[in-house]
């Protein structure tokens, strides 16, 4: 305020006008430039999830052709059917959704009483405890994944569900959000409930949860997501068909089917809906906890 | 502590819940049995009858895309979950017993009325054979020859597939000369071996010498069957593509962008369901050429092998029984195209008349075996890797079989140590 | 108040590990002790035929690795993880900056409409979306070479031609990746003070002006962050070649860990595919130091 501009007292009132004239214009053009920009993002974006879905219901065969089809001439279902029938992919679906289900919802539990007691309980050796976890961060898990191999064949977890699902139960990445975001829980409040008289585990279960159901959404979405999406591990350690999450069944299915373009759109149309729905649904929560976590972090 | 409970019998209840649907056969013997290809599908489509006569057994048929198929099977293997009975390449079956993961067969087919020895074709028998013990049944012959578009070879010329190296040289040129700059008279993608290795046989290499112990890359005899190989991508004839980057074979052949393929017998069916009506008048199967005249190809095929742990051995040869049955053979041929191994079932009239597999018969006089070591699959990858490197010029001929020989002996080097502690492969 | 805590501090503490004990247990015994035991998988030739029969395995010291340096394979798997890193890692952030500069621009309306969308490819699962752009990087029949000769390009023969392959590659995870920067990004640039941006333009900064002397200042800790966690990322190339291309051409994309779960899961020299995830490891750790040296050098 101190600072105003001195020459926009001398300006006249005609002069006024046209500035201020030329200044919608150029407020109209940039305007319009950056809505072609976002439109032109938007459709490069989208145009690989659209031609997959167009792909989809193609005949066989016209998804290979020149100039390429962007949509189908006749719509059919027969690629869809076939997955679900000859190609069992209802039962690639259920192992996807059990496994990332069961994972969500163990990690969540585990993660955040974790994350909790480092962020607010006092006890001996908690930062070194803290500093040897956060090692960990750094260390990519194909390290692990040889060794974890092995003791997988000893414990006969191999082609098992809880082969998959052990490894995924605990996250060093999710202890470091939930800590992240408990550290703003009053003391005043956790104190309080411990004059009256409640044990550790009804204090977390019934003032920490509910303080920090915000990122607990978020990390559930994004264990979802990301055990749904996961390839590597259950590649290797699934090597039954009666276990293969969808991914693993995917890259399966494209090796034998390589030349069915239209089959292949099917199936990934049908992998990428139930994570695509989680996220449209729940996006808001997703977002801001992206957003959140990143500027804290 | 109350939730805490809720929660983790939630959880057990859950996972209980999922490895309860996947054992569901009641009292039932359940055999798994994992097979490729379209072998796995057209297999399921014959255990119903399998199953009518033994109401007791269970069969579960698990389809594995040939690409994985053999990190698939040492997995499951390294993992302890392999099946009861797997498809094996006949290469596959000495490196699953040097892993003793598979039983031997000899007491069973000793007893057998069923399966009788001397009515399989002796050379593929022979495949399954180590150390003089038998681990697989064949199921199927395989080997490789030359699937062609008859009108544009009679275009450019020829009437008759031709029978040797320069005149098959001179046929592609030909069609060549003929075609737009994106087609090509052969699609040999470079990720495949039994070309680069058929040629070497053809010229006479071992592929591997000493028992197995390094391989023979650099001797002349390699040497001359890989220059041949190479010339097919050097002319012109084959794009340099891998069989991931195919889009659809059978419309490219179709649309005459390819004129050749070189494939295996099951070929066959999957041109006969999956051309056109128009394209179906217009295929022939031929014999490889040969330096002078009709040349060998590899002694392929499949087996039927019966895994070490498995629970049910005595249900599990009852299968391979079935499978082995002449009349299941044929019926097995006639879903899948793929060439039984036993002379009676050749006998019927459907081989008699069938004009497709006459070049197979003529091949499978001519096909020599590849070295029996486990680590094939790795020496063969290699091989077709180290092959793309000289096909796209990355490096000279004489670097690429340097790096070969020295690639190969680097991991033989386990089995040579074996070899000398112990005497035994 | 520490007189009004009932509980005493040991009952605390017995809590405390409580709580930490599950997680604790399973990250050790399912993370860190397999770290471990893989610095001892690495100086040992554990195969097949060890798991087959565990006494053929032999100590070798450090021949793995010496092996490893002394193979081409391994050095073109390292540079092709650094081509895909070091080129594709700041193409993605770029693009991430970018879209947010254009979301967080005043003038622009239906924010959360265009978040979304740009958002979408990254939860999409990355074996399904590489099989997709398998197809829209056909030579013949592809979207995108149908695309380019409207420009006058010819075809290329992006996963087929050994140079061409990696640069699909990277375009490919530029498009899946983007979104989840941008986002970050959009958190970074929100938390900017407004004032800062009046009172450069009031001295007459333009908007590129204003881009270099404030944004790009204020944003230094969300570009480390996301920096890192890119790069981090990126040195973990799999999928994509695995689905795609299955490392070739002539292992043009073959990356560290594929090369790693080749040599370990597919031909089972475990000892040996030890050594490479070691490589890794150490190449990421360097990797790491050098962000944060030259942030802290910059700040």
């Amino acid at each position: 305020m101190s600072r105003t501009n001195p020459r926009l007292f001398v300006v006249d009132e005609t002069k006024f006008g046209a500035s201020l004239d030329s200044a919608l214009t150029r407020r109209r053009i940039s305007q319009i430039i950056l809505y072609t920009l976002l439109i032109i993002g938007a459709l490069i974006a989208l145009m690989p999830m659209l031609w997959m879905l167009s792909a989809s219901f193609m005949p066989t065969g016209e998804a290979s052709t020149y100039p390429p089809h962007l949509i189908p001439t006749r719509i059919t279902f027969i690629h869809y059917r076939e997955l679900f029938t000859r190609l069992n992919l209802g039962r690639y679906l259920f192992n996807s959704a059990l496994i990332a289900v069961v994972v969500t919802g163990v990690s969540l539990v585990i993660n955040s009483l974790a994350g909790y007691a480092f962020a607010k309980l006092r006890f001996r050796g908690r930062d070194r405890t803290f500093r040897i976890l956060s090692l960990g961060l750094v260390l990519p898990v194909q390290v692990a994944m040889l060794p974890l191999f092995l003791l997988m064949k000893n414990l006969h977890l191999i082609n098992t569900y809880w082969g998959v699902i052990i490894p995924g139960m605990a996250s060093i990445f999710g202890i470091f959000l939930i800590r992240q975001y408990a550290l703003s829980i009053p003391d005043d409040m956790l104190d309080a409930a411990r004059i009256d008289g409640a044990s550790e585990l009804r204090i977390y279960w019934s003032v920490v949860v509910p303080g920090i159901l915000p990122i607990l959404a978020t990390l559930a979405i994004w264990t979802f997501l990301a055990t749904w999406n996961d390839f590597m591990w259950p590649l290797i350690v699934l090597s039954d068909e009666a276990h293969y999450t969808l991914p693993v069944a995917l890259a399966n299915l494209s090796g034998e089917h390589v030349m069915d373009t239209e089959l292949m759109m099917a199936g990934s149309v049908l992998t990428v809906i139930p994570v695509l729905s989680v996220f449209l649904f729940l996006q808001r929560y997703y977002i801001q906890g992206v957003m959140a976590g990143s500027v804290k972090g | 502590m109350k939730t805490l409970i809720a929660l983790a019998s939630g959880f057990v209840l859950t996972l209980a819940l999922g490895s309860c649907s996947s054992a569901s056969a009641g009292s039932k013997t359940t055999l798994r049995v994992w097979a490729m290809g379209r072998e796995g599908e057209v297999l399921a489509q014959l255990i119903p009858g399998f199953e009518k006569e033994h109401p007791d057994i269970h069969v579960e048929v698990q389809q594995i895309p040939w690409t994985a198929a053999h990190e698939k099977l040492l997995t499951a293997y390294v993992g302890d979950a392999t099946p009861d009975i797997a498809m094996l390449g006949n290469t596959w079956v000495p490196e699953f017993v040097a892993l003793n993961s598979l039983a031997p067969l000899d007491s069973f087919a000793d007893q057998s009325k069923e399966i009788r020895r001397d009515d399989f074709f002796p050379g593929i028998w022979k495949t399954n054979v180590v150390n003089g013990k038998t681990y697989g049944i064949p199921w199927y012959v395989d080997t490789r020859l030359i699937f062609y578009r008859s009108d544009i070879l009679a275009k450019a010329g020829y009437k008759e597939f031709p029978k040797t190296w320069a005149d098959w040289t001179a046929a592609m040129r030909k069609i060549k000369s003929q075609m737009s700059d994106k087609q090509f008279p052969i699609l040999m993608p470079t990720n495949e071996w039994p070309q680069p290795v058929g040629f070497a046989l053809e010229a006479g290499s071992p592929i591997l010498r000493d028992g197995g112990r390094y391989g023979a890359f650099e001797q002349p005899a390699f040497r001359k069957g890989f220059d041949f190989y190479l010339g097919f991508y050097r002319q012109g004839f084959a794009s340099p593509v891998s069989s991931s980057q195919v889009s659809n074979l059978f419309q490219e052949f179709e649309r005459g962008n390819i004129a050749m393929y070189i494939s295996g017998p099951w070929y066959i069916g999957e041109f006969k369901n999956r051309l056109d009506s128009a394209t179906q008048k217009k295929w022939m199967t031929a014999a490889m050429p040969g330096i002078n005249g009709p040349g060998v190809s590899l002694a392929l095929g499949s087996s039927l092998s019966l895994f070490a742990a498995s629970q049910h051995k005595k249900e599990a040869w009852l299968l391979m029984e079935y499978m082995s049955r002449p009349a299941i053979q044929l019926q097995f041929y006639v879903l899948t195209g793929d060439l039984p191994p036993r002379k009676a079932a050749w006998q019927d009239t459907t081989f008699a008349n069938n004009k497709y597999t006459k070049a197979f018969r003529d091949q499978l006089e001519l096909v020599v075996p590849l070295p029996q070591v486990p680590e094939w699959e790795e020496i063969a990858t290699t091989i077709f890797e180290h092959g793309e490197q000289a096909i796209r010029k990355a490096k000279t001929v004489d670097q690429t079989l340097a790096s070969l020989d020295q690639d190969v002996n680097a991991m033989l080097e386990k089995r040579r140590y074996l070899l000398a502690q112990s005497k035994q492969p | 108040m520490t007189g009004a805590s009932a509980r005493a501090p040991s009952d605390v503490g017995r809590a405390a590990w409580l709580f930490l004990a599950p997680a604790l247990i399973l990250i050790f015994v399912f993370f860190f002790l397999p770290v471990l035991a893989s610095l001892v998988l690495s100086v040992s030739d554990f195969d097949i035929y060890a798991i087959a029969n565990p006494p053929t395995t032999r100590f070798v010291g450090l021949a793995n690795y010496t092996k490893l340096f002394h193979s081409p394979e391994f050095w073109q798997a390292l540079r092709n993880t650094f081509y895909f890193a070091i080129v594709g890692g700041p193409l993605t952030i770029a693009v991430s900056l970018g879209t947010a500069l254009l979301l967080n621009a005043k003038l622009v309306r239906f924010k959360s409409f265009f978040r979304t969308i740009y958002f979408t490819p990254f939860v999409t699962t990355l074996v399904a979306v590489s099989i997709v752009w398998r197809y829209l990087y056909h030579t013949r029949y592809g979207v995108l070479n149908y695309g380019l000769a409207h420009l006058g390009i010819a075809p290329i023969d992006w996963l087929g031609n050994p140079h061409w392959a990696m640069p699909a590659i990277i375009l490919m995870s530029v498009w899946k990746n983007f979104g989840y920067n941008m986002l970050i990004f959009i958190a970074g640039l929100q938390a900017i003070p407004q004032d800062l941006y009046d009172a450069a333009e009031i001295d007459g900064a333009g908007p590129v002006r204003r881009f270099f002397a404030v944004t790009l200042p204020l944003l230094g800790p969300t570009l480390l962050f996301v920096s890192v966690i890119t790069m981090i990322g990126y040195f973990q190339l799999f999928s994509e070649p695995y689905v795609m291309t299955q490392g070739g051409p002539l292992r043009a994309t073959t990356s560290v860990v594929l090369m790693m779960y080749e040599e370990g899961f597919r031909w089972w020299r475990m000892g040996y595919a030890a050594a490479i995830a070691f490589v890794l490891f150490v190449v990421i750790l360097i990797a790491t130091l050098i962000q944060f040296r030259l942030q802290k050098e910059h700040a």
